[in-house]
């Protein structure tokens, strides 16, 4: 795993309170892990402080599963 | 008419993150105050109280046993300590896997005095310091006074009606006062009531502290700091915690074969309209209410065993017994009359609830909890059983609690044993 997603993980699993080994890249934020909207625009704001990347409202919108998530900050991150 | 019983009973208190923990240490004349460890007091002129504990500690809270990691990280301690308490309640009642006919007549009537003080501190600190676009999502409705009725509902599947009293110190006797009303007027056979406050935080504190209503003289002596009813009385020492009951339509508990602790008989209301943080000085409100409740229920003065008193250890204490004598009688016609905010502190919006809770469980075990502290009785207490220092077994059939909060507002509720 990439540090990138590691650290993915671990912001996953600390934010929705799920088993590590259920966030995988493939996960779905809504369907496999529980999350609901809200917890979107949590975890984004996770991320964000995280990384120290900006994710606008639109591209966030487009994140469905942990790998989207994690891909969208490799490919932003400073 | 529709009667309503007691069926079930959560608490998490200074003293206990259950009933029976609770209620051993409160009749063991057990303290829950200390010095405030949640955040540095620095600078801040109370800096005691009575906190729920750790679950490290011998009679610490568990959060992790009832409310859910993600539930617990989105909400304010009031929120956490209610949807505990209405756990406890449902599990004692038998009630936790409810057929689906009956979670449509199953309510939520959990509130709260001030309800997310600390979470809106520090939001608002972090507004300040890193912008709007920073402020958590899980704001608003982590803090909202009706989100533990909300939430409770949502965990359980609870669709009868979904209230939440919020009047101050009052919040807790209203709470059980409104839900037995609307099982009396068949809004539902079943409901969770009662209230929670979770205020020890820098603003909280500081706010009680600057309205001058805390204790501010007995920071080195935090035990000795609630002391109801003696003259060296000089301020509340802030509690938190939350406590909540399944009331239940009579026919329905008995049907069911449910445990009954009591029937909740009478439930008075008042205002004082007076002043917005004291309380008025002949006590009328409070007489007022005291003798509707007894008049709903049907019972005379006599009849009364217990008072749990609001007694807060400030000079409204003189106030409120003043008020019971002319109720009661000069010795109050034999009833005992204690302040357990002497031991757990003021629970605030919770208050009402957790008393309430103690007057059942006096009622169950035929002995009433004490008034710490009461070394040096003040004058006008003469011939009243304030139960001083330790707890007093004695006939317990009928009780009273009172709740009166800042605005002027008053409650108070007679349960009796059912016979």
């Amino acid at each position: 795993m990439s540090d990138t997603a590691d650290r993915v993980q671990k912001i996953v699993v600390e934010h929705l309170g799920v088993e590590a080994d259920k966030v995988t890249q493939e996960a779905s934020f809504i369907d496999d892990l529980g999350a609901d909207s809200l917890d979107i625009v949590e975890l984004v704001m996770a991320f964000e402080e995280e990384f120290g990347v900006e994710i606008p409202d639109d591209a966030a919108e487009k994140i469905a599963t942990v790998g989207d998530a994690t891909k969208y900050i490799e490919e932003h991150k400073g | 008419m529709r009667r309503v019983v007691v069926t079930g009973l959560g608490l998490v208190t200074p003293l206990g993150g259950d009933v029976e923990t609770s209620w051993k240490n409160l009749i063991a004349g057990r303290s829950g105050a200390g010095p405030i460890t949640r955040f540095d007091t620095e600078g801040q002129k109370c800096t005691i109280a009575c906190e729920v504990k750790g679950k490290d500690h011998e009679y610490g809270f568990d959060p992790d046993k009832r409310v859910d990691h993600k539930v617990q990280r989105q909400v304010d301690p009031f929120i956490i300590y209610g949807i505990d308490a209405a756990g406890q309640a449902l599990e004692d009642a038998g009630l936790v896997d409810m057929d689906e006919e009956l979670k449509l007549r199953t309510g939520c009537s959990i509130g709260s005095g001030i309800g997310g003080l600390p979470g809106i501190e520090l939001e608002s600190v972090n507004l300040h310091e890193r912008g709007p676009g920073r402020v958590s999502p899980h704001f608003v409705h982590g803090r909202l006074i009706n989100l533990i009725s909300g939430q409770v509902s949502i965990k359980y599947g609870l669709m009868g009606p979904n209230h939440a009293v919020v009047t101050a110190c009052s919040t807790g006797a209203h709470s059980i006062g409104d839900a037995a009303r609307m099982i009396k007027d068949d809004d539902a056979d079943v409901m969770l009531a009662g209230g929670a406050e979770g205020t020890i935080n820098p603003l909280g504190v500081a706010g009680f502290a600057q309205a001058r209503a805390l204790n501010m003289s007995m920071n080195d002596r935090p035990t000795e700091a609630s002391r109801p009813y003696d003259k060296g009385r000089d301020g509340f020492v802030m509690g938190e915690g939350a406590g909540v009951v399944v009331l239940e339509e009579y026919e329905h508990a008995k049907a069911r074969g449910a445990k009954i602790y009591a029937e909740v008989v009478g439930y008075g209301l008042s205002g004082d309209a007076y002043h917005v943080t004291a309380p008025h000085p002949d006590g009328k409100g409070a007489e007022l209410s005291m003798r509707m409740a007894l008049k709903k229920a049907g019972l005379d003065p006599s009849d009364i065993d217990y008072v749990n008193a609001h007694g807060t250890s400030t000079m409204a204490d003189t106030i409120e017994l003043a008020a019971a004598k002319r109720v009661f009688g000069d010795d109050l016609g034999g009833a005992s009359m204690s302040s357990t905010k002497s031991a757990i502190g003021h629970l605030l919006g919770g208050a009402g609830a957790v008393e309430s809770i103690f007057c059942i469980l006096a009622i169950r075990d035929q002995i009433v909890p004490p008034t710490l502290n009461l070394d040096d009785p003040d004058d006008g207490t003469e011939g009243v059983d304030l139960v001083p220092h330790t707890a007093k077994e004695r006939a317990v059939h009928a009780v009273l609690n009172n709740s009166f909060g800042f605005g002027g507002t008053n409650a108070s509720l007679v349960m009796k044993k059912v016979d």
